[in-house]
């Protein structure tokens, strides 16, 4: 029997994380190589699982609220809001126009806020150390605006069923309009740093490309979609809110029915300029009046009724779908995360490449694991 | 069980009880005029071409159409999910394209207990479009993997935590929990607090906690 040793092999199977900086939280990743080549991925998850959804139906609707800041951490607010929203939809409630205006203005302030966090991070796994210090100033700034708003700065819990817990802080307009006329000023240091750097494009370009109609095929959304070329997204198709009342452009990628890392880039950064003109309209319309729609604190929706109810998280399609039973604890609470199901496409955008690129891939997608394993 | 009510108070608390009313006191006020009746809400009957297309096509695999807060959902029988999914993907009436999300209610009080709900999108129409299935415990339930690849991973999730068994799915096995976990979290007759003790204690090395 002759002898194997390692030079024999020629395929190896090695293991990326759980414990990996690049994997932004434990995500493990089984990659088969050949090589440096890869040659199929798998993705092990779960462990940041906490049951959230379980937790749901030992809870009443208001305190369920909280935990669903635990699970897009980076983006709380938006997780909150896709919430409340889902059980006011159940209920049938309408919201007065200055709460919708302030959860939009602090729901685009978020999206501002997680792709900062995301450019700071995608850059420095693939080698620039210099953005991740502008974009975490910037992110700051909007995470200061949080505080004074609610107190908290990750976890906020920044809007009750119904509307708001709390009316604007004195100054709030002119905190807003002060971060987005620096926030102008600022995306182009960005630009100047990675749009033309020619490292950057090596890295980006052709790297984890993904045809329209497999992101659709695995349910792709959020950025990743729409850097495959595909114009969607859950604001202007189903807008909720007063999303319908602003104005704003849906970016796309470079390519017409695939994108790669760099598209998703690009889309992201146009993504914060609209935030910014989005979050101009909200402060300009914002009127004094109630901040609360007509909902009551004891919260039973009619028994067999459910509703899905789905936003524009950050990340992609953030839904929930909540089933009630007629008493005040949801019968059903599911998340339609999107990091769990944007990150399915893993293994397909891997595929042929070296495994320095599975690093941008993974930064590329944007997950959050207390997202995908909830 | 679920843990539904609060702890219980202390005696000290309790507001004390009230002595009973003397006889021959006033007389009681007249009792307030009842409120209406509030309307019941529920999900209307939803009608559609698609779905006198579908009754058509399909004879008797169509139940419920209903709608609620604008949104449609429909019952589809067990043994015609793939050919109405087909249907539902290819229809030009249809063309929902994209499956948003896959998941699973508990009802054990129903003959079929599982109500597996697949959450439609239709990028052509702007429509949104929720399927149900009803499934026994340890009835198999076709795998739509092969119409919608998305449903991979979500197949995987309602089999980890319910234990509903897909037909014909390329890689069935648990996503979130680990491989040797015993038990299915949200099903309704396993309690919040539960874990499985043998798995922490063989690979955590604690008892559990709980």
């Amino acid at each position: 029997m002759a002898e194997v040793t390692y030079l024999d092999a020629d395929e190896l199977v090695i293991n990326m994380g759980p414990q990996h900086p690049a994997t932004h939280g434990v995500l493990r990743v089984k990659l088969k190589l050949d090589g440096e080549r890869v040659m199929g991925s798998e993705c092990i998850i779960g462990y940041l699982h906490r049951g959230i959804e379980k937790i749901a139906e030992n809870r009443t609707y208001q305190q369920f609220a909280p935990y669903v800041d635990r699970m897009d951490y980076v983006a709380a607010v938006t997780n909150g809001m896709g919430y409340c929203e889902a059980v006011e939809k159940l209920l049938g409630a309408e919201l007065p126009p200055r709460a919708q205006y302030t959860r939009m203005i602090l729901a685009e302030l978020q999206r501002i806020a997680s792709h900062l966090l995301w450019l700071g991070t995608h850059a420095l796994d693939l080698g620039a150390m210099t953005p991740v210090f502008y974009t975490f100033r910037e992110r700051e700034e909007i995470l200061k605006i949080f505080e004074n708003y609610c107190g908290a700065r990750l976890t906020t819990h920044a809007f009750r069923i119904g509307g708001l817990q709390y009316d604007l802080y004195d100054g709030f307009e002119k905190d807003v309009l002060k971060f987005c006329d620096t926030f102008k000023d600022k995306l182009p240091e960005y630009e100047q740093l990675l749009t033309r750097n020619r490292i950057w494009l090596e890295r980006t370009q052709d790297v984890g490309v993904l045809k329209a109609e497999d992101a659709i095929a695995y349910a792709v959304t959020g950025p990743v979609l729409r850097g495959s070329g595909v114009k969607w997204d859950v604001r202007k198709a189903q807008p909720y809110e007063a999303y319908d009342k602003v104005e704003f452009e849906v970016p796309v990628g470079r390519h017409d029915g695939w994108g790669d890392t760099y598209d998703r880039y690009l889309v992201r950064l146009e993504e914060m300029r609209q935030s910014v003109r989005i979050i101009r309209q909200s402060v300009e319309r914002i009127a004094p009046g109630p901040i609360f729609g007509k909902v009551g604190k004891i919260i039973k929706p009619a028994a067999g009724t459910e509703v899905y109810h789905a936003i524009e998280a950050p990340k992609g399609e953030l839904g929930y779908f909540v089933v009630s039973d007629g008493t005040n604890h949801p019968y059903r609470v599911r998340v339609r995360p999107p990091s769990f199901v944007n990150l399915q496409a893993l293994d397909l955008m891997t595929r042929g490449h070296l495994v320095a690129d599975v690093v941008a891939i993974i930064g590329t997608i944007d997950i959050v694991l207390g997202e995908v394993d909830r | 069980m679920r843990r539904r009510s609060l702890p219980p108070r202390l005696p000290g608390l309790l507001p004390a009880a009230k002595p009973p009313a003397a006889a021959g006191g006033p007389p009681k006020p007249a009792a307030p005029p009842k409120p209406a009746p509030k309307p019941v809400i529920k999900p209307d009957p939803w009608t559609s071409p698609l779905v006198e297309e579908l009754q058509k096509r399909f004879p008797g695999a169509i139940s419920e159409p209903v709608i609620f807060r604008n949104q449609p959902s429909v019952t589809v029988a067990r043994e015609s999910l793939v050919g109405v999914s087909e249907f539902f993907k290819s229809d030009p009436g249809g063309a929902y394209t994209f499956l948003t999300d896959e998941t699973a209610v508990d009802y054990p009080k129903r003959p079929k207990r599982f109500e597996i709900i697949y959450q439609l999108y239709s990028f052509k129409h702007n429509h949104r479009l929720r399927m149900k299935v009803l499934t026994g415990d340890g009835e198999k339930v076709p795998s739509v993997v092969g119409i919608w690849p998305a449903a991979n991973w979500l197949e995987r999730e309602v089999f980890d935590m319910f234990g509903v068994v897909y037909e014909g799915h390329p890689n069935l096995k648990r996503i979130l929990l680990p491989d040797e976990w015993v038990g299915h979290p949200l099903r309704k007759d396993t309690d919040i607090l539960r874990q499985d003790e043998a798995w922490v204690e063989a690979n955590l090395g604690i008892k559990s906690g709980q």
